[in-house]
């Protein structure tokens, strides 16, 4: 059993998400950084699939009853055990130990795996939190008790540590420029762009609003132009979608964005992962894909 | 239909009509369950159609699929929603209408509605089928019950939850609309008929 005695502002169960619903108006939801819970589930020896817990920016803190490996991902944060810190990676918690996941330094998003996964009843085929239509397990308060799963056993086999592909990145997240204060992302153009004059999306900077939140990162700046008079009839949009308002100030939607849409969509992000940790204020640049 | 990209994964069918979306859908989903595509989620909207998850060239390939007969189609199954008639709004459709309000309630009876998409939230169905416009509040209600049976532009919907809403109130049901326990979760899915009837 293990007991959030600090849950943070937002911190939340996520796997892969709900695919395959989007027709009957469910959210995909799941890790907004998917990759750094994937890679959090492969140091503990977990499928990928299995569950963790995001956090947000101030990260949170767990006391286990029993002892559990742990990893920790993600955004860069002093990791505390018992108040003495600890690398990020592979964590051997031991019974009554309290790990505290601290504010995020860079980045704005830790995953937490736990050996063996945590024993959450899935909704819809996926144990994630959809923050927009409340599908999924709540978000985590002061208090909230977690299980493991019933048939996990503290120290998995093959040994977590040492079984890491070669290929994997170093669980030093920030290495390969995810983590930095100015992102630039690949886009895709269309569906809509022939309602803007899309060119001026590839030579504007943004800056990450603080409204920003899973449903969709926000972005102000000089307000993309529109060419085109009157309203789009709700669409289907993907992932990774920028779509313009009336104001002109894009918002890329991230996991729990709705399934459809009535403003016209500029352009889809290739990849959305560097805007899960983009913290508010940075800046965001976009580089059209052909 | 006109094929618009939206990213590397997912397709855009831009079509005629409602008609049009629904035989796209049809024939999507026959192709999909024939093995012909991949595709991960189908969502029709009002006038288009996302294939999201697809493979890259399946633009290409879609060009030369022919067109699905938008006539003739076998019709989807038809689930009767038993609806009371007395939303606060009954009144104003009536009017707007130029009807008396027991000859609007047979409209809304009379009419087979057909789900033409889904959003807003999981279960929320957008029926097409009734003639004409009805406009949207100004300001939305701030707390519209589950199970209210409503219209906004050509659009009949029924709030699965209750949420905050601008749509006009005529009714409501007692039925439930979207249970995960449930195999679809949802009681309306793209391309359901539907017909009110008086509870």
């Amino acid at each position: 059993m293990i007991t959030v005695v600090r849950a943070g502002p937002l911190t939340t169960i996520q796997d892969q998400g709900r695919s395959g619903y989007a027709h009957l108006g469910v959210p995909r939801s799941g890790a907004l950084d998917a990759a750094a819970l994937r890679r959090a589930n492969s140091l503990v020896g977990n499928p990928p699939e299995a569950a963790g817990l995001e956090t947000t920016l101030l990260g949170c803190a767990l006391r286990f009853d029993e002892p559990a490996v742990v990893a920790v991902t993600g955004a860069h944060a002093v990791i505390k055990l018992d108040g003495l810190s600890v690398p990020a990676g592979v964590i051997e918690v031991g019974a009554g130990s309290v790990l505290d996941v601290g504010k995020a330094t860079r980045g704005v998003r830790s995953y937490v795996a736990l050996a063996g996964g945590l024993n959450v009843e899935p909704v819809l085929g996926s144990r994630s939190t959809d923050t927009l239509s409340g599908l999924g397990p709540p978000k985590l308060a002061n208090g909230t008790i977690l299980a493991l799963s019933p048939h996990h056993s503290p120290f998995p086999s093959p040994p977590a540590a040492p079984s890491l592909p070669a290929h994997s990145p170093p669980p030093a997240d920030g290495e390969n420029g995810l983590l930095a204060d100015e992102v630039v992302l690949g886009v895709w153009l269309g569906p809509r762009d022939d309602w803007f004059l899309a060119s001026e999306l590839f030579e504007n900077a943004y800056q990450v609003s603080p409204m920003s939140n899973r449903v969709g990162c926000r972005l102000t700046g000089a307000p993309v132009t529109r060419v085109r008079e009157g309203e789009l009839p709700s669409e289907g949009v993907v992932l990774g979608a920028i779509q313009v308002p009336a104001d002109g100030q894009p918002l890329v939607f991230l996991a729990d964005h709705p399934t459809t849409g009535g403003y016209p969509v500029i352009g889809v992000v290739d990849d959305v992962t560097a805007l899960a940790q983009a913290r508010p204020g940075s800046t965001v640049r976009f580089r059209e894909l052909r | 239909m006109r094929v618009r990209r939206a990213g590397a994964s997912a397709v855009l069918l831009e079509c005629a009509g409602g008609d049009e979306v629904e035989a796209w859908r049809r024939e999507i989903v026959r192709r999909r369950a024939a093995g012909e595509l991949h595709v991960i989620d189908i969502v029709p909207g009002a006038g288009t159609l996302l294939l999201d998850g697809v493979e890259p060239d399946l633009a290409e390939a879609l060009a030369h699929w022919p067109p699905p007969p938008v006539t003739a189609q076998r019709p989807g199954p038809l689930v009767e929603i038993p609806t009371v008639f007395d939303g606060d709004d009954l009144h104003y459709v009536a009017e707007l209408w130029g009807l008396s309000v027991s000859a609007a309630v047979a409209r809304l009876t009379e009419t087979t509605l057909t789900v033409a998409f889904c959003g807003f939230s999981p279960g929320f169905a957008y029926m097409r089928g009734l003639s004409g416009e009805v406009p949207r509040l100004d300001a939305p209600r701030p707390r519209v019950p589950a199970g209210s049976v409503a219209l906004a532009g050509e659009y009949c919907g029924i709030y699965p939850t209750a949420s905050p809403g601008g749509w006009r109130l005529v009714g409501r049901t007692e039925v439930t609309l979207f249970d995960v326990r449930d195999d679809p979760p949802a009681r309306l899915s793209p391309g359901t008929r539907v017909r009110l009837v008086i509870a």
